[in-house]
């Protein structure tokens, strides 16, 4: 049985449409990464999970219940951390979890008893009577996702949760994340980071226009949509090298700005010809998610 | 459900002081030099006008400054909305709250009229009601504006064009039969009109002429106010 199942979903905001017709599936205890570009559609389509906007199209359905009809109930089992932090700045850190429990119809009792186990996990224990304000962006941001558990979800939901972190800070809700999946909860993040959605999902889905291009294991979707290696190479006379000889000896070759991206099985050939160009510095690495992400939804920027 | 904010002391207070200056201040100062209204001392007219007027001022600042933080700078509500709480819910709480604050705050000035002298018999408790229901329809129509607000800048707009009038013409300060026939007539449109002309003579020791129609309008405006803050909001945050 699937936690969320979504069936040709669609949405629109006037001529616009953000949900072109997705389908998703969450499995209990996997970890799912929703990728795009800004604007892709990703947290409409998390709202519509959430029954929180009613869809044009399609269906939903969450632990077998029907959204946006029966989303009050779903919900009971789901614990969300939004994209940007909305934690009540009246009240401290301990009074966040405490008023949050109410919400899901907790008894205060129930909730005392599980404070100290969620502070724990924030990192926030010598923290808890201080006003939100006093706290860092990433002590925030543990405390929102310590809030969302604060109902012990089966399904939890997070938009971009290291939007503007410090890598320490980063780093630091990977781990709790990880930890997370290690007890069985299913998580179903959006994130435009490939290291993000690398390192922490079981599978993946690539969304752009509202569309989602691309889908499966990180490796799979490494293998099947991106030649294995990669070389960059850097510097003025980049592009004419590209036009003469680079492009000739890989697969593919993409340019941006002085920058020239070579993709190919063998790159022997290349490297070769490179040692003779003291004018151009190249890197050589494997070919990694972002090269799908890239190669998918384009090199164009969105705003 | 109801764990809303329990900071209310210090905000009661603060409503307090403004009302208080004004009805004391005017009540006394400009009451001395006046004869007699409908056979009460200024001061007593006066105080009544007060109860209602400051239960007006705070639902409308609850509902729309407080209302607008909650929705859209801190966004409370969004929060609140992914727990199984629905929008519907939330409106209500903020409309039962901001009508609880304002009753809180009409109420510590009836609670100062009538330690000063102003009531005149046990009728003046029906007051109470009339202020939740005063407080009902002032919040119901200020989630009209928090639905509309994109700044708090908005709300000006609304302080200015639609409640300090009621101020002038609802016979808060003076019988507004004193005003020319036309404004009476639209006085008698307005809210705060029937707040008074219920608080006024129940103050007075005297049950107050055709009080089911103001009390209806009272609930009218509360009810039809909520109702379309509740569209203007379901068409604002859940497209």
């Amino acid at each position: 049985m699937a936690y969320l199942v979504a069936r040709e979903l669609r949405k629109s905001y006037g001529a616009h449409e953000v949900v072109a017709g997705i389908d998703l599936e969450l499995r209990p205890g996997e970890c799912f990464g929703l990728l795009g570009p800004n604007g892709a559609g990703k947290t409409t389509t998390l709202r519509l999970c959430l029954g929180l906007t009613d869809p044009d199209g399609g269906t939903i359905s969450m632990f077998d219940l029907p959204v946006p009809e029966s989303a009050r109930e779903a919900r009971a089992r789901v614990g969300v951390v939004p994209q940007i932090d909305n934690l009540d700045p009246d009240f401290t850190v301990r009074e966040n979890l405490m008023v949050y429990g109410r919400y899901f119809g907790l008894s205060v009792a129930e909730i005392d008893a599980r404070i100290p186990t969620l502070l724990d996990f924030a990192g926030l224990t010598n923290r808890a009577g201080d006003k939100i304000n006093a706290l860092s962006g990433g002590m925030k941001r543990r405390l929102t996702l310590a809030r969302a558990l604060i109902n012990d979800p089966d399904l939890i939901f997070l938009d971009e949760p290291t939007t503007g972190l410090d890598p320490q800070a980063r780093h630091l809700i990977w781990q709790r994340l990880r930890q997370l999946a290690a007890q069985g909860k299913t998580i179903f993040l959006t994130t435009h980071f490939m290291d993000e959605a690398e390192r922490l999902c079981h599978r993946l889905a690539i969304m752009d226009h509202g569309r989602i291009m691309a889908s499966g294991t990180p490796r799979e979707l490494v293998a099947a949509h991106i030649e294995p290696q990669v070389v960059e190479v850097f510097g003025d006379s980049a592009a004419a090298w590209a036009a003469d000889q680079g492009g000739a000896l890989c697969e593919r070759c993409e340019q941006t700005g002085e920058t020239v991206f070579c993709y190919a099985r063998d790159v022997d050939p290349l490297l070769h010809n490179l040692e003779q160009r003291p004018d151009l510095r190249y890197l050589h690495r494997p070919a990694n998610l972002e090269d799908v992400f890239l190669r998918l939804t384009g090199r164009d920027l969105r705003d | 459900m109801l764990v809303w904010r329990r900071i209310a002391l210090p905000s009661v207070l603060g409503s307090l002081a403004d009302p208080m200056i004004y009805m004391l201040g005017f009540g006394y100062g400009l009451g001395s030099m006046l004869p007699d209204v409908f056979g009460t001392s200024y001061i007593a007219f006066l105080a009544a006008g007060t109860v209602c007027s400051s239960t007006m001022m705070a639902a409308s600042f609850e509902a729309m400054y407080s209302g607008f933080s909650r929705m859209h700078v801190q966004k409370t509500w969004e929060a609140i909305m992914n727990a199984p709480i629905t929008l519907d819910d939330v409106m209500v709480a903020e409309l039962v709250w901001a009508a609880s604050k304002s009753f809180m705050a009409g109420g510590a000035v009836l609670l100062i009229a009538a330690a000063l002298g102003f009531t005149q018999s046990a009728l003046a408790l029906w007051v109470l009601p009339v202020m939740f229901a005063t407080g009902l329809a002032f919040a119901s129509l200020g989630l009209i504006m928090t639905a509309l607000s994109v700044s708090y800048d908005f709300f000006m707009y609304y302080f200015t064009l639609f409640i300090t009038p009621m101020m002038m013409l609802c016979g808060v300060f003076f019988p507004a039969d004193q005003l020319p026939q036309a404004l009476q007539q639209a006085a008698l449109l307005l809210p705060l009109t029937h707040s008074v002309a219920l608080a006024r003579p129940l103050m007075n020791g005297v049950v107050p002429a055709a009080w089911p129609l103001h009390f209806g309008v009272l609930l009218l405006y509360a009810a039809g106010g909520f109702y379309v803050a509740l569209a203007l909001t379901r068409r604002r945050l859940l497209k």
